[in-house]
């Protein structure tokens, strides 16, 4: 079983911070990590391997330090790495991303043919959820999203059957190999990377594709002038004209305070109390 | 499949954009014209955020001077035509209609194909989708098969006064900046948002539409996935954070998972649901259905109580819209004092059970005052 999981290296949304007067991404001590959604794919893609053997390749589109997380994923357990890296690149919306991973999926499957494509629900810096459709449909391949458990793999038949979530249950479909595959998180536990796993991992080689090994010649459908969407506009929330009003512990009792939060939540929201109590009487 | 509307180049003498790319529109995209709303159903039932991206598209069908449409794909005994009326009163003009058996569920293939079709006979030039599994699933779908421009989890829909085009608000990077995109050069322009970030339209019941009927033109043996089975939600136990009036959240400031009971009992003295952020599912304290913010839910409560939650921008976008916001974190310097209404800088360990008793004590005297 040959199984590609593609993943991005994004900066730690959770220690992003805003330049308060240029409203620019302030990325200077911000750690860049594996797209933590994109690991519960990698450890769904290790785990099959576990059970039917084969190969896992990591594919990811980026900047040359890029390399990095991929070496990251060849820790946990990944047999190859392909970086797709080009300026050329540069400015890709999820459309032109999509055709670059596309590029480089179909080239690694020249090698081996490929079973399964895996890419992370989402991203955690552009939280869009459009590569990993975009790829199925540039490739052709049945397209499993938000899948919750895989039930079964066919390799004779060629068939895979998931659990994928949907808004109000859970649909479990069949489909026929190749597919590809985007995990719901909190689906697994990724394992860990063993001392020995760690410094093969720091010493892989990890090829560098330029957009011609990727078998890209159409310039027109990469980076900027691949992307239709065009940012306008880039700016930082908008400060809440009114301010907070504190409720002072010091010189209050606990319950006073409560009691008069109590009060001002009311006053300022009248049904929200009526609603209460018809909730409570019924 | 039918081929998507390849972009003509722009010719030679108009302006090249930034990176030499092309940001006119050809004269055979400007044809393109119209508001679409996928309206997702589901066993009967009209997903919400369908009817809050109708009254959404009404105004910037409004703005344009187009008609809005709601396209509606389903099997032949799910009430489309009863669906369509709805979307009429909420705000649609017209309606397009696709049944066929293989459309009875959702599936990738048959509803990419469908709604393909659709717009390259139609022509909208604004495509719009609910921001759920269904549609971010159909919408990357329908957007790579047409080479067209798609935004994700939009918070604001807006005509560009000058291009006429679609400007689309989003959050990036996790909520620390908001970015406004457009698609200049191609159509339909696509946008997706979320559940409650839209409010919902008033309905009008005397306003009623046109419906337009297609065909599909697919079997089901041109369908490789089949859906073997459908385990619905137990209803019982469905967090529904998304359509809480009351929403009571704890953070990491609640310093273990034994303090979070604290957060459920204030919350279920309200009758509300108990929210949460992102590090506190991460270390399993919460389920992930409760997880407020970008990577999570976006909730749109009367009441928003925030115990323990510093208050960081992935949060914020996702709670901001509620009504009154109340804070209660030790760090007097905490973002949240930034964007809450009612503030109490105090220990979240000690202030919830006293607004507990509180709330209970408060309630009990009302309800026998009204009763």
């Amino acid at each position: 079983m040959h199984i590609v999981v593609c993943i991005k290296q994004v900066p730690d949304s959770a220690q992003i911070r805003v330049h308060p007067v240029t409203n620019t991404i302030m990325r200077q001590g911000v750690p860049a990590i594996v797209n933590p959604y994109d690991l519960f794919s990698l450890e769904e893609a290790l785990r099959l391997k576990d059970k039917f053997g084969g190969k896992v390749t990591m594919l990811c589109m980026g900047p040359p330090q890029a390399e990095e997380a991929l070496r990251k994923c060849i820790s946990f357990g990944a047999d190859d790495a392909v970086l797709v890296t080009d300026r050329a690149f540069a400015g890709a919306d999820t459309l032109a991303t999509s055709y670059a991973l596309t590029a480089g999926v179909r080239q690694i499957a020249k090698e081996q043919a490929v079973d399964i494509v895996f890419t992370g629900k989402q991203t955690i810096d552009g939280d869009t959820a459009q590569v990993g459709p975009g790829i199925a449909k540039r490739m052709g391949l049945q397209l499993l999203t938000y899948v919750s458990r895989i039930v079964e793999v066919d390799l004779e038949k060629r068939s895979i059957t998931v659990e994928r979530r949907a808004e109000g249950g859970v649909q479990v479909l069949k489909t026929s190999l190749p597919c590809l595959i985007t995990m719901l998180e909190n689906t697994n536990e990724m394992r860990f990377a063993n001392l020995p796993a760690m410094i093969h991992a720091a010493a892989y080689p990890v090829r560098k594709w330029s957009k011609e090994d990727a078998g890209i010649e159409d310039l027109s459908k990469i980076g900027l002038k691949g992307s239709p969407t065009v940012v306008s506009k880039v700016f930082g929330p908008t400060p809440r004209s009114e301010k907070v009003e504190m409720l002072d512990l010091e010189s209050s009792s606990l319950r006073d305070v409560s009691l008069n939060l109590i009060q001002k939540i009311f006053t300022r929201h009248p049904t929200l109390e009526s609603d209460l109590l018809m909730k409570e009487m019924t | 499949m039918s081929q998507a509307p390849t972009p003509a180049a722009a010719p030679a003498k108009r302006p090249a954009g930034r990176g030499g790319r092309n940001l006119e529109l050809s004269d055979e995209l400007k044809a393109y014209k119209g508001v679409w709303v996928f309206i997702e159903h589901d066993r009967g039932h009209v997903h919400s955020v369908s009817w809050e991206l109708i009254g959404e598209a009404r105004k910037l069908a409004d703005t344009l001077g187009c008609p809005v449409s709601a396209i509606l794909l389903g099997g032949p005994d799910e009430p489309l035509e009863k669906f369509a009326a709805e979307a009429f009163t909420f705000g649609a003009d017209k309606a397009y209609i696709m049944k066929d058996p293989v459309l009875k569920g959702y599936r990738n293939e048959p509803f990419t194909k469908g709604m393909t079709d659709l717009v390259n006979k139609y022509q909208p030039e604004i495509f719009l989708l609910g921001a759920t599994s269904m549609g971010r699933d159909l919408a990357g779908s329908v957007a790579t098969t047409l080479l067209t421009g798609l935004t994700a989890d939009c918070t604001e829909l807006k005509i560009d006064p000058t291009s006429k085009a679609l400007a689309a608000t989003r959050p990036t990077f996790g909520g620390s900046l908001y970015c406004t995109i457009m698609t200049l050069a191609y159509r339909p322009q696509m946008a997706t948002v979320r559940p409650r970030v839209m409010l919902m339209p008033r309905a009008d019941a005397s306003r009623t539409g046109e419906i337009t009927y297609d065909t599909l033109g697919m079997i089901e043996t041109d369908i490789v996935t089949k859906m073997l089975d459908f385990i619905a939600d137990a209803n019982s136990n469905k967090i529904n954070l998304p359509y809480a009036d009351v929403i009571v959240s704890g953070g990491k400031g609640l310093k273990n998972p034994e303090n979070f009971k604290l957060v459920f009992e204030l919350a279920r003295v309200l009758g509300g649901e108990v929210g949460s952020t992102r590090p506190c599912v991460q270390a399993g304290w919460v389920e992930a259905d409760r997880q407020v913010g970008q990577t999570g839910k976006t909730v749109r409560p009367k009441l928003y109580i925030a115990a323990g939650i510093s208050g960081a921008i992935q949060h914020r976008v996702g709670c901001e819209a509620a009504d009154v916001i109340v804070a209660i974190n030790t760090d007097v310097n905490a973002p949240i004092f930034e964007f809450a209404h009612y503030g109490i800088v105090g220990n979240a360990m000690q202030v919830l059970p006293a607004l507990t008793q509180a709330f209970a004590a408060h309630l009990a005297l009302r309800s026998r005052q009204v009763a």
